[in-house]
């Protein structure tokens, strides 16, 4: 028999690998959420609403935009779009895996869809490019695995925070946990000068749009630099085959 | 205070709302084909996105109540750093945390 490489990972083996390189991803989760059931609960809310905000929206930067909103008095429908265009990356996100996951069956990718988050996609992404071959199966096994250690931690955590409520003193810093996850994220990732060019344009524009309001400026940013990206790359292409 | 009808309103509406977004091209789209295009902008998306979430909250910490702070600023770069030069989201997440708590109680 030829021997088993990454080619030929089997669902099993692919559910173990993802779960192993999602588990890191529990030490930036947990504080995540921790701080969000403190503050939630700081702005009023009780253990049972902080926990059902968590399992029902399971987006932490949606979560925190819509409660920044609320505890502004700002109208529903402000909060409501504000948070969803946060999560516009989401969608984002589901097409980028639809080449790689598209083929399960319906009932997988239905259920996947409520997974998609940005340390399960980041994990994915990654092992789908690194090993294309691996089969349809297998793939959904890994995304499995790599949400299967985040997700519990997600929503226990937000009940820890929630039950601590406002004793965190500020010094923790734990503000930073976000920032710094997803800067350590994006660092790996930035393996072509058009991935490198897609990030520094976001970056930029994120800046001079901070100032749109309803987080609109991150969708701004977000698609700026994948326009960046995208002509950087067709550009390096024409030069290629130039030369 | 958070009137408790609003809270609900907002849980409802984003979970609901968030579900579609993910769900949109996933459970819609399925094995069709994508275009090239869209695929070549779809490769951008989190290096893109992920930047122009995080930035801004360096710059601009709300921690700080939006004043640019060293140990922040300094962190993140650290955080960078590490991440290309070692490719291990992990190690940088460390180095950029060891960071911010040694500059916040070196300068705090």
């Amino acid at each position: 028999m030829p021997s088993t490489t990454a080619k030929t990972l089997t669902p099993r083996r692919a559910f173990w690998k993802g779960f192993r390189d999602g588990t890191p991803f529990v030490l930036v989760v947990g504080p995540f959420a921790v701080l969000f059931g403190v503050l939630a609960a700081e702005a009023g809310l009780n253990v049972l609403e902080i926990l059902v905000f968590s399992v029902v929206v399971i987006a932490g930067a949606a979560q925190f935009t819509a409660l920044q909103l609320m505890t502004e008095d700002a109208p529903t429908v402000i909060v409501l779009a504000s948070a969803l265009a946060v999560n516009l990356r989401m969608a984002m996100y589901s097409a980028s895996l639809t080449p790689w996951i598209g083929a399960a069956p319906l009932w997988q990718r239905a259920i996947a869809a409520y997974f998609v988050l940005d340390q399960s996609y980041a994990c994915s992404i990654v092992q789908f490019e690194k090993a294309p071959d691996m089969s349809i199966p297998a793939r959904v096994a890994y995304f499995a695995g790599a949400v299967c250690p985040v997700v519990p931690v997600w929503y226990g955590a937000t009940v820890a925070g929630a039950l601590i409520g406002t004793q965190i003193p500020e010094s923790w810093a734990l503000d930073f946990a976000l920032p710094i996850t997803f800067l350590a994220m994006i660092a790996p990732m930035l393996r072509t000068p058009a991935h490198v060019i897609a990030a520094l344009v976001a970056v930029v524009v994120s800046l001079l749009a901070a100032g749109v309001p309803y987080s609109l400026g991150l969708i701004i940013a977000g698609i700026s630099g994948m326009m960046a990206g995208a002509r950087a790359e067709l550009w390096a292409d024409a030069r290629r085959a130039a030369a | 205070m958070i009137d408790a009808s609003t809270l609900w309103i907002v849980i409802i509406g984003l979970g609901l709302g968030s579900y579609l977004l993910r769900f949109a091209f996933l459970g819609l789209v399925g094995d069709r084909p994508i275009p090239p295009w869209l695929l070549r902008h779809l490769r951008y998306t989190a290096v893109a996105v992920l930047p122009a979430l995080a930035v801004p909250q360096v710059v601009w910490p709300q921690a700080t109540g939006g004043a640019p702070d060293a140990p922040r600023m300094i962190a993140a770069a650290v955080t960078v750093l590490v991440g290309l030069w070692t490719k291990n989201v992990i190690a940088a997440i460390v180095c950029g945390a060891g960071t911010l708590y040694g500059l916040l109680w070196l300068l705090g």
